[in-house]
């Protein structure tokens, strides 16, 4: 009674989660509920006498393998939402075709057979004192070999993924001094200035003024500006406002450039848009 | 009690695979590839309860660590598939047809 | 009636060397057609000489073969062996091959030199010159060959010389097209004369002529004999021009003017003759064939007059005048022993005066600016007096004036026909009043009347060297004839070679038989109606419409159409037929199963979109096909 209980908790919560897994727009989401799936999975695994089992896919898969996921969610990117709308025709219908059809065949042939009542786990495990230990025989003496091969496997995959993650330096890396001289002979030796200090707003977000009251370029921070341009938090002043959008738009157009790598904010592109800005303003 | 087990089984198998055809973004795929291992599972560790041999669970347990080792190496290609496309879209590395 | 003599061996002498006949012209063709550009200045008078020294062979041969015993005069000498075990190449040279050897370089060498003023205007002299040796060389191993083998090599080589000398100037679409068209219908003939040489071979085992005397012959069925005969006449048909393969000559006057006095007149279109006179063995006890040969004879001298009746341009009315002499020629050889030697009297004293006529036309268009119509002549009698007065022997000549040189000849022919078939010979003596009456149609409207000259015609007479071959040529025509006639001197010197009739025909300096009287009566008439119409009367410079029958003449006696019709147009149609069934049936097959792989093809690799999903999808599709069919055979 308990094991049925359980078991339809269970089931109607995985399927739920499965679904959301696939339909959520957000990867995030879709990890979580995938989590969701690897728990109950993990109970219904102790439920049919696997303790082992259930540990393991707590500890390796919602531990480890979910971790992971977000790991690179994370490195790729969180916030890029995926749009749903599909791109090849007829994917997503034939896709649902396939699918219920694969379950209803599954079913099909599940429902086909008539199981007689469980034999359980009972006798092989007293034997041995338990899931755990009878396990442990099992993989030590018989599938030893295959457990071997398994450590191979796993050592394999660290060194792939090692080769394919590792990046090759084209250049010696900058040592302390070479990006002294590198500060130095560019075009701005001191630091860009801070954000701005008065009296109303004494916050990151808000640039810098010069001593004739406008705006400096290059003390936006454009991570900031451009979240809050998405959020729709945009400052107050409508001159402040079209400025940052005019950097903003610039920064833009340079990311849609294709560059290999990574590409942080460079104090180069800071100064290149003051003057280019200034210059219109003195036009 | 069997027969539940293995509908459910089917049917997470089967939103696993709807899942790998219809989402984009290379690492829900993924995810949408671990379900389907998961449900498969759940399979072996119904059918090693329902003829009392442990064996259903030791291959479980081999294929939870072939699944953790192609985590590895499938995240570790998106990572650099998004880093050389900067997208990590499965409909974007279509360059080999026709 | 006696036999021709027997060919015996010949050694020494110089008709031992007779072959150098052959081999000058050709050495000189060689040389200047493979010396190409640097044989420009003095190529002319290496061909003539070439021509001229085989002239000098050919004299001496004659003089050696006529210093001995009438029945010695046939002479072969083998030269190399050809085709071992069936041909041995060799030289025949008796009284038939000689006479054609003096009238070929005699006639050829004049022509050479009248070339020299008449071309010296062109800037491919020298490449005329050696055609005209190819030409020369190749007319000579038609004649000279001991063999039908070498008599078809000949052949051929005259064929090939005309087809280039007719498109000499290649330039012009009218004269390449005339070339072709005499070169393919040629092909027609010479398909027939080789399956007679064919014939020839299996049924007697031989192609030399030594062995194929009367008596061997004469063991081969009639029906064989038939066959070989009118195979043979096939091809004498092609090449001279005769019914009812008469069509390429008149277009081949498109080529120089010298081109068609020596061969188109003089000397290549007689090879028809020559061959049914050189086959005599065949045709003696062939009837049939000799009657088809007369009739062929005469429908083409009536045709070919006809047709001369209504052109206006000079060479073509000539040209028509050669199909009907011709014509002459081969109703003379249709008649046995009896009539070769006034066919071969005909065509040599032919070759006298329509060449001598060819080159006095070759002159007018010379000094009229190349114009051939005569309707743009007249008057020029004043203007170029020695062409016009060789011209008019030459005119004399052909229509029969009695004493000149066709006379005698021509009025044999129609004698003899007479006495064999009178059908025939008034047919004849009607083309003779049609000859009086077109000749001097030719007459008055270009050297008399009035000028109808283009406005930049100023005529003039053409250089000595022009008309000095005409003097020559006219003097043949005046005396060659009564030479040759009276006495019967032609018939005994030939009949070594070709046979002598029953009884020697009475020869008469001035005979006058009903026939002969008639014969008169008709050309006076004709060249009266022709005095009327051309003489007296005002000749319109532009042709006038005509009666239908004008039309029919002008048009060739609709030979062209009927060509066209029967054999072109039936034959454009089985290409077209052919053409589409290739290109539908077999191009379609082919390409329809490749264009239908090609498509297919091309649907289907658009499967392969790129997209892993799609073939996850596939993937799917299997997995779950293999899980029915797992379940069917599992409840079977």
């Amino acid at each position: 009674m308990g094991e049925t209980i359980t078991f339809w908790v269970l089931a109607v919560t995985s399927v739920a989660a499965a679904l959301g897994l696939v339909f959520s727009r957000k990867a995030v989401y879709s990890a979580l509920m995938l989590g969701v799936v690897m728990l109950s999975l993990a109970v219904l695994y102790a439920v049919q006498d696997a303790p082992f089992l259930a540990a393991v896919q707590i500890i390796v898969y919602t531990g480890a393998v979910m971790m992971l996921f977000l790991f690179v969610l994370m490195l790729v990117g969180v916030d890029s939402s995926d749009s749903l709308v599909e791109t090849i025709k007829g994917q997503r219908f034939w896709a649902v075709i396939a699918g219920l059809g694969f379950a209803v065949l599954l079913a099909l042939a599940v429902g086909n057979v008539a199981f007689s009542p469980a034999t359980g786990l009972g006798q092989v495990v007293a034997s041995r004192d338990g899931n755990v230990p009878t396990l442990a025989a099992s993989i030590f003496t018989r599938h030893v070999f295959a457990f071997e091969v398994t450590s191979a496997l796993l050592i394999t995959a660290a060194l792939g993924a090692m080769v394919l993650a590792h990046r090759e330096r084209v250049r010696p890396k900058a040592t302390q001094r070479d990006l002294a001289r590198a500060r130095f002979a560019g075009p701005q030796p001191s630091p860009l200035p801070g954000p701005g200090t008065y009296a109303l707003h004494n916050a990151i977000d808000m640039p810098a003024l010069l001593p004739d009251g406008t705006v400096a370029v290059t003390s936006i921070n454009r991570v900031l500006a451009r979240h809050e341009m998405e959020e729709g938090f945009e400052p107050t002043d409508p001159e402040k406002a079209a400025l940052i959008k005019q950097v903003l738009q610039k920064d833009d157009a340079r990311d849609a450039e294709p560059v290999e790598g990574d590409k942080p904010i460079q104090v180069k592109d800071a100064l290149q848009d003051e003057n280019a800005l200034s210059e219109e303003d003195g036009k | 009690m069997t027969t539940h087990y293995l509908v459910l089984s089917a049917l997470l198998f089967a939103i696993g695979g709807v899942g790998v055809l219809v989402r984009r973004n290379a690492i829900v795929v993924f995810m949408c590839v671990e379900l389907m291992l998961n449900a498969c599972n759940l399979a072996f560790v119904t059918f090693a309860r329902q003829h009392g041999n442990l064996d259903g669970q030791l291959i479980a347990f081999f294929v939870m660590v072939v699944a953790a080792a192609e985590v590895v190496i499938g995240l570790a290609i998106i990572v650099m598939i998004f880093r050389t496309r900067r997208s990590a879209s499965v409909d974007n590395a279509n360059l080999l047809k026709y | 009636m006696q036999s021709p003599a027997e060919i015996v061996q010949h050694s020494g002498g110089v008709i031992g060397v007779s072959w150098l006949m052959i081999a000058l012209p050709l050495l000189g063709a060689a040389i200047l057609l493979l010396g190409g550009r640097r044989t420009n200045k003095w190529g002319h008078f290496l061909g003539v000489a070439m021509s001229l020294g085989a002239f000098v062979v050919a004299v001496l041969s004659f003089v050696e073969l006529t210093g001995l015993d009438p029945d010695q005069r046939r002479r072969a000498f083998e030269l190399f062996e050809f085709i071992p075990g069936m041909v041995n190449m060799g030289m025949l040279i008796d009284p038939l091959s000689i006479s054609f050897a003096l009238l070929i370089t005699g006639v050829g060498s004049l022509i050479h030199i009248y070339s020299i003023g008449y071309m010296s205007h062109d800037r491919d002299r020298r490449r005329f010159f050696a055609y005209l040796n190819l030409f020369v060389a190749a007319m000579l191993l038609l004649v000279l060959s001991d063999n039908y083998v070498g008599l078809f090599i000949g052949w051929e080589g005259v064929g090939l010389a005309s087809y280039l000398l007719i498109g000499f100037w290649q330039h012009k679409p009218s004269a390449a097209t005339a070339a072709q068209k005499a070169f393919i219908v040629n092909r027609v003939g010479d398909f027939g004369l080789l399956i007679g040489i064919f014939t020839i071979w299996t049924t007697f085992g031989s192609l030399a002529f030594a062995d194929l005397t009367q008596q061997v012959t004469g063991q081969a069925s009639e029906g064989t004999l038939t066959a070989i005969g009118l195979l043979l006449l096939l091809g004498a048909c092609g090449k001279s021009a005769q019914l009812p393969l008469q069509s390429w000559l008149l277009d081949a006057m498109e080529g120089p003017t010298p081109v068609s006095a020596l061969i188109h007149a003089a000397t290549m279109v007689t090879a028809g003759v020559y061959l049914v006179v050189r086959s005599g063995a065949f045709f003696e006890q062939a009837p049939t064939a000799q009657l088809v040969v007369t009739i062929v004879g005469v429908a083409t001298l009536l045709a070919g007059a006809i047709i001369g009746c209504a052109k206006d341009d000079i060479k073509k009315g000539l040209a028509g005048s050669t199909m009907s002499q011709i014509g002459y020629m081969m109703l003379g050889a249709g008649l046995g022993p009896a009539g070769y030697a006034f066919a071969i009297g005909h065509l040599i004293t032919h070759g006298f005066f329509k060449a001598n006529m060819f080159l006095g036309a070759g002159s007018v268009m010379h000094a009229m600016n190349d114009e051939v119509d005569m309707r743009r002549y007249g008057a020029l009698f004043p203007v170029m007096k020695v062409t016009a007065v060789t011209f008019i022997i030459g005119y004399l000549a052909i229509i029969g004036f009695p004493m000149l040189s066709g006379y005698y000849t021509k009025e044999g022919i129609i004698e003899t026909a007479m006495e064999h078939n009178a059908i025939l010979g008034w047919l004849a003596v009607l083309g003779a009043g049609l000859t009086g009456f077109y000749m001097s149609r030719m007459i008055f409207m270009t050297f008399f009347g009035k000028k109808r000259w283009a406005d930049d015609a100023h005529p003039h007479e053409s250089p000595a060297v022009m008309t000095w071959p005409l003097v020559i040529l006219s003097i043949g025509s005046i005396g060659l004839g009564a030479f040759l006639i009276l006495g019967n001197r032609f018939m005994n010197f030939l009949s070594p070679a070709v046979g002598l009739p029953q009884e020697l025909p009475e020869t008469h300096v001035f005979g006058f038989g009903p026939a002969a009287l008639a014969t008169l009566a008709l050309v006076a008439a004709g060249a009266a109606l022709a005095w009327f119409r051309y003489g007296a009367a005002e000749v319109p410079a532009v042709a006038p419409r005509g009666s239908f029958l004008t039309t029919f003449a002008r048009r060739d006696l609709y030979g062209d159409a009927l060509n066209e019709a029967l054999l072109m147009r039936p034959g454009q149609w089985l290409t077209r037929i052919a053409v589409f069934f290739d290109n539908r049936g077999v191009d379609g097959l082919v390409n329809g199963l490749a264009a239908g792989i090609g498509g297919t093809s091309g649907r289907l690799r658009r499967v392969q979109n790129g997209y892993v999903r799609s073939y996850a999808l596939s993937i799917l599709f299997g997995a779950a096909a293999v899980v029915g069919a797992l379940l069917y055979v599992g409840n079977m």
